[in-house]
């Protein structure tokens, strides 16, 4: 909560204002009552209209002038608030920017999301609260009871009895309702997951014919959740009663005091009335100081969440020293082991392989056999927990984010494009691309059709997560997008999974066919896409089964040749 | 103030609101006529405090003797007002907690009597924010709307009389200056709405934008574009900022403004008041207190009937969308006299179906299949062709819209639909696991199930093996995230066939297209089961469909092709060139 206060800065001199002119407010609304006094016991009792009507019209004046400092503070307090927020959400976007994987894969996106929308404004309205009410409210209730013993000690010693008995019983209430309401919550959170659940398995629900039993723990769940919220209920419902009725006592002990004291000529008629307006105040105020209190610990809770985030992750992984090149091969896997955070058992073990500058790798296998994360340890998305990966001969830990960025380019398994037009998608791995070159990779990725049956080509809008797209056309831009950095190293990772066979065969040519000497992975589920690979690897359970080219595994790796017969069926020959 | 879409909050909703609270109507008049009490009681006090303070005059013209029981009057008013406050309160607690959860579980009731259909078209996500948020919002909204109403009402009626009662020159004062905080208050609100359209429409495309690239973080990162994103984040952040200042801003001031004329009006009052006490000697400086205490609650009302009324509509407009489900047409009930199908040979027939989701599109067109008992039935054929329809059909998901669909002779709408699914043996694509042991999630089918039966299904699916290693075993608690493999959930869901072991199968896992040894235990699993059972599988791969003792080749809606895997290739036609293309490439892009 503390350490995220520093991203008020800009706004801090609004902040500071913001409950100053609030409190300024508050002593004008205290000086009323003494106002209606002298109204009594001077104006009144004098006979005096012009008197009276000065002190109205003083009252007016103070009123006005107690708004405007209002106003002043709203503004203010407006101010540093949205700030405030401002600061802290571009604050938690940059940090995003800056996680790793290991990072995403522990925090999940859709908490990051929660922090960046709901949980700041959460502390946005906290703030702002906060800062208009915390200062008036005190100063209210105390200022009360300090003009109360300006006006007559005796009478003042029962205020000085009243607030602190106030605050307990509102306190107290309010105290003992926060873990009620936490039952609440938790208990909302199971009826809300039954009934996701419940939608997500309505085929299987229904296909077993369990709905009656669906139904009897749904109500069990919201009759337990009725319970607690009942209880909750039951706790707070004496709160404003029993304020109320304190707040009457109290007044008749000042009303009996007063009318002692006014015997006894120590105070006035006028004086009795001001020390009541006093006490009506006060009540109100407490129970606002009440809620309040209750916002500021809810938005307490999201600010600590989000300081949690901002100081989770983001460290970049370290570069090693060791720039020395120790083989010619462009990608050399040895010993490679990965265990992901968090897990218990390894997810890849043991690979090792060396990789020639030009070839193609096929890496095939099973569902979580462990072929992503096997190429996601290329361009250190990941770092191996065991072993050592080189390019071009020198460590990947050596090289700089930006010049691994350059060297690998990787199309990733889900084809994700953004909100824009098909040329500043395409630019993304390299923004000064020109058309030229953007029309080269969009050919080599098969896409060229795709943007010239858009309308307006290149500058066709692109929707949010690419609605407007097949999803073969958006595998074939995401491959794109790769081209058009023009990588040394090209990953395809199962993003041909959504073309037809033919264009499938098409684009592998086309990329062989590429300049330079590019070096190609190729994940796949197909065997006829890496067939014909200059190498294979095999994987089964994060393990490297088989290494080969096609007719080696064939012979030597069972598992290989399972998969492969699956596919192509012995009689007939593969026909690609 | 939260901009709020008019769903039908019609008179039509309002009826149906009244006529649900029915059943509580005792327990609204008892908390209606507290509200009632304890207003009027706390109006009441004032006026015994102004008394008391005009027997306390000057020394010597103290009138204890009357003050005394006029503090014990004040006394048993606060008391009684705050003791029918605490009664209402636990009265309005019950009324609210109890509507909610009967809206609760009636909904959730009738979600399970629904249609398939209404669950498959309509977000789940939406569903879900109607019984846990609607609920809670209309019971909380109209309750609390409505009670703050009444009191509020009630309140400003109650000043208003006593004012006038006595002294109706002051009351006067202040009935007119009132209106001036209405208009203030209109007229900011009027203000701040279009702050605020602009406000949450700016806060939606930075929340749009944050969804898009938080969500894909890990592309943003592999093409290096952080800074790009960085830089259009805080363009967004920087006009949310100055649109937000503007919106937070001018609706903070409805307080400070209703404060303000509420000032005025306390000062109008001392003003008159004041000069009154000189000039009538009826009115007392007693009175002027009674009049400055009512003045500084009287507004206080005003503020909160304004607040109540968007509440409340939000609250009708929730109420809406909530019955609106629950009217929501039920699935055609099983007909009187329904056969109750037990332990079916497995003869299929479908005689000229015809079926359609939306009648625009018609899918299936009379659709002709015969299945003798124990056959082994594939279906194929390139996705949206309706492999997945034809076991909505199947298990009566969906209603034909015409021809019959008949097991063992019986047409399936003469059948009830619980012996009818109960007839059936299903695997989907996709393995759903509910929130429950081990135990609870395999028995699902047959809750009456043994241990014994329990294990030897897990057994026979090749799941015993993987759940003995959990810490609780059979007794642990899974959910659909809680670590299990997709392969384990797999087995899981075919264990739950098994413990049922019907006579018909219906198949729809698609297991990846290539051979992992779990994958080849979920196989062996299946051929297991399938063994003298009726079985239609959709075909994933294609090792299942050359088992078959008929492939059915769908396209577009009704079947192209049948016969067996050899018979079809020698055929040359549309299967010959779907296996060729698809399968010989992409066995797992068949889905």
């Amino acid at each position: 909560m503390i350490k995220i206060l520093k991203y008020m800065r800009g706004y801090t001199v609004f902040a500071v204002l913001a409950p100053i002119f609030k409190i300024l407010e508050a002593i004008f609304e205290l000086m009323i009552p003494l106002v209606v006094k002298s109204i009594i016991d001077v104006g009144i009792a004098a006979g005096d209209s012009g008197y009276i009507l000065r002190m109205c019209g003083l009252l007016v004046l103070l009123t006005l002038i107690g708004f405007s400092c209002t106003m002043v503070a709203q503004y203010f307090a407006a101010k540093a608030a949205v700030g405030f927020s401002k600061n802290l959400r571009q604050a938690l976007f940059d940090h995003a920017q800056t996680l790793t994987f290991s990072d995403i894969d522990r925090m999940g996106t859709s908490t990051m999301i929660t922090r960046m929308t709901s949980d700041i404004a959460q502390v946005q309205t906290g703030v702002n609260l906060t800062l208009r009410l915390f200062s008036r409210s005190p100063v209210i209730v105390f200022g009360s009871m300090i003009m109360a013993f300006t006006i007559d000690v005796p009478s003042a010693v029962i205020f000085a009895i009243a607030i602190p008995v106030l605050c307990v019983v509102v306190f107290g209430i309010m105290l003992a309702g926060i873990p009620l309401y936490r039952k609440v919550q938790a208990r909302l959170d199971r009826v809300l997951g039954i009934t996701r659940e419940n939608l997500s398995g309505a085929r299987v629900i229904r296909a077993f014919t369990d709905e009656e039993n669906e139904i009897k723990t749904f109500k069990e769940q919201n009759t337990a959740l009725t319970a607690v919220q009942k209880f909750a209920g039951k706790i707070s419902a004496p709160m404003n009663p029993a304020t109320y009725l304190l707040i009457n006592l109290a007044i008749i002990a000042l009303v009996y005091t007063g009318a002692l004291r006014v015997e006894a000529g120590a105070i006035t008629q006028g004086s009795v009335i001001a020390l009541y307006n006093y006490m009506s105040q006060i009540l109100v105020e407490l129970v606002k100081l009440a809620n309040l209190i209750i916002s500021m610990t809810k938005a307490a809770a999201c600010a600590d969440r989000i300081a949690a985030m901002l100081a989770d992750g983001g460290q970049p992984l370290p570069i090693s020293k060791n720039k020395e090149k120790q083989d010619d091969f462009a990608v050399t896997f040895r010993g490679v082991g990965l265990t992901y955070q968090n897990a218990s058992e390894e997810s890849l073990s043991d690979i090792s392989f060396t990789v020639r500058r030009g070839e193609t790798v096929g890496i095939i296998g099973g569902t979580g056999s462990g072929k992503t994360s096997l190429v996601h340890l290329i361009p250190r998305f990941y770092d191996a927990t065991r072993g050592e990966i080189l390019l071009f001969g020198v460590d990947v830990r050596a090289y700089t984010a930006e010049q691994l960025r350059q060297k690998v380019g990787i199309v990733m398994q889900k084809a994700v494009l953004f909100r824009g037009t098909i040329r500043d998608n395409l630019r993304w791995g390299k923004p000064d691309a020109t058309d030229e070159e953007i029309w080269k990779a969009l050919d080599t990725a098969q896409a060229r059709d795709v943007v010239e049956g858009k309308e307006g080509g290149l500058d066709y809008r692109i929707e949010q997560d690419g609605k407007n797209l097949s999803g073969g056309q958006r595998q074939r831009l995401g491959i794109a997008r790769t081209l058009v950095a023009d990588p040394d190293i090209l990953i395809l990772d199962d993003s041909a999974s959504a073309l037809d066979y033919a264009t499938d065969a098409r684009l592998r040519n086309a990329i062989k066919e590429m300049e330079n000497d590019h070096t190609v992975f190729i994940v796949s589920q197909r065997a006829a896409s890496i067939a014909h690979a200059d190498k294979i690897v095999v994987l089964e359970d994060g393990r490297a089964v088989g290494i080969g080219t096609h007719t080696e595994l064939l012979e030597s790796c069972p598992v290989y040749a399972e998969i492969y017969y699956s596919q192509f069926p012995k009689e007939e020959e593969c026909r690609s | 103030m939260p901009v709020m879409k008019q769903t039908k909050t019609t008179r039509g909703t309002l009826s149906q609101v009244l006529r649900y609270l029915k059943r509580y109507t005792p327990a609204l008049l008892l908390s209606l006529l507290l509200a009632a009490a304890s207003v009027v009681l706390t109006l009441y006090g004032p006026i015994l405090i102004g008394d008391a303070i005009d027997l306390i005059i000057e020394p010597d013209r103290v009138f204890f003797d009357e003050i005394l029981p006029l503090l014990i009057r004040i006394g048993i008013a606060a008391a009684a007002a705050a003791l029918f406050q605490w009664i209402m309160n636990i009265i309005n607690n019950r009324i609210t907690y109890g509507i909610v959860r009967d809206l609760r579980s009636e909904t959730f009731e009738k979600l399970q009597r629904l249609p398939i259909s209404y669950i498959d078209s309509h977000a789940h996500g939406e569903i879900v924010s109607r019984i846990i948020t609607d609920a809670d919002q209309f019971s909380d909204g109209l309750l609390m709307g409505f009670s703050q109403l009444f009191t509020g009402i009630i309140t400003i009626l109650g000043t208003l009389i006593f004012m006038f009662a006595i002294n109706w020159k002051i009351a006067l004062v202040v009935v007119l200056i009132t209106p001036l905080s209405l208009f203030a208050a209109s007229f900011i609100s009027k203000r701040t709405y279009s702050m605020f359209r602009k406000q949450s429409q700016t806060r939606g495309e930075q929340t749009a934008f944050i969804n898009e690239i938080i969500e894909n973080e890990k592309v943003v990162r592999a093409y290096g574009h952080e800074s790009e994103a960085q830089e259009t984040f805080r363009e967004i952040n920087e006009r949310l900022e100055s649109c937000s200042r503007s919106a937070v801003f001018f609706s903070s001031t409805v307080n400070p403004v209703t404060r303000f004329v509420n000032g005025i009006v306390y000062a109008g009052v001392a003003l008159v008041g004041a000069l009154s006490v000189m000039t009538d000697p009826a009115f007392t400086v007693g009175s002027l207190s009674i009049f400055l205490s009512y003045a500084n609650q009287y507004t206080k009302p005003f503020n909160e009937i304004s607040g109540v009324v968007t509440e409340l509509q939000n609250a009708l407009a929730c109420a809406a969308r909530l019955f609106e489900l629950m009217e929501e047409p039920a699935q055609i009930p099983d007909e009187d006299g329904a056969l109750v199908l037990e332990n079916a040979n497995g003869n299929v027939e479908i005689d000229g179906v015809d079926f359609s989701y939306t009648k625009e599109k018609p899918l299936i067109k009379d659709f002709h299949l015969s299945v003798r008992a124990g056959q082994r039935v594939a279906i194929v054929g390139p996705t949206g062709c309706g492999k997945t329809t034809l076991i909505n059909l199947l298990m009566r998901f969906y209603d034909v819209d015409k021809g019959e669909i008949r097991i063992d002779g019986t047409e399936i709408r003469h059948i009830t639909r619980k012996s009818l699914r109960q007839n059936y043996g299903m695997v989907l694509q996709e393995t759903w696991i509910k929130t429950a042991t081990i135990r609870e999630n395999i028995s699902i089918g047959k809750p009456d199930a043994t241990d014994e039966e329990i294990i030897a299904a897990a057994k026979a699916s090749h799941a015993h093996s993987f759940i003995k290693r959990l810490p609780m075993g059979y007794d642990t608690v899974i959910t659909d995230d809680s670590g299990l493999s997709q392969g384990q959930k797999q087995l899981l869901c075919i264990a739950r066939v098994m413990l049922c072991l019907p006579p018909l199968l219906i198949n729809d896992a698609a297991t990846t297209a290539i051979y992992t040894r779990t994958e080849m235990k979920i196989q062996n699993a299946f051929s297991r089961m399938m063994q003298g059972r009726t079985s239609f599988i959709v075909a994933h791969r294609l090792s299942t469909i050359r088992e078959a003792d008929v492939i059915l080749v769908m396209r577009n809606g009704s079947v192209v092709e049948s016969g067996t895997h050899r018979a079809l290739l020698e055929k040359g036609g549309f299967y010959a060139e779907l296996y060729n293309s698809q399968f010989s490439g992409s066995a797992g892009a068949a889905k």
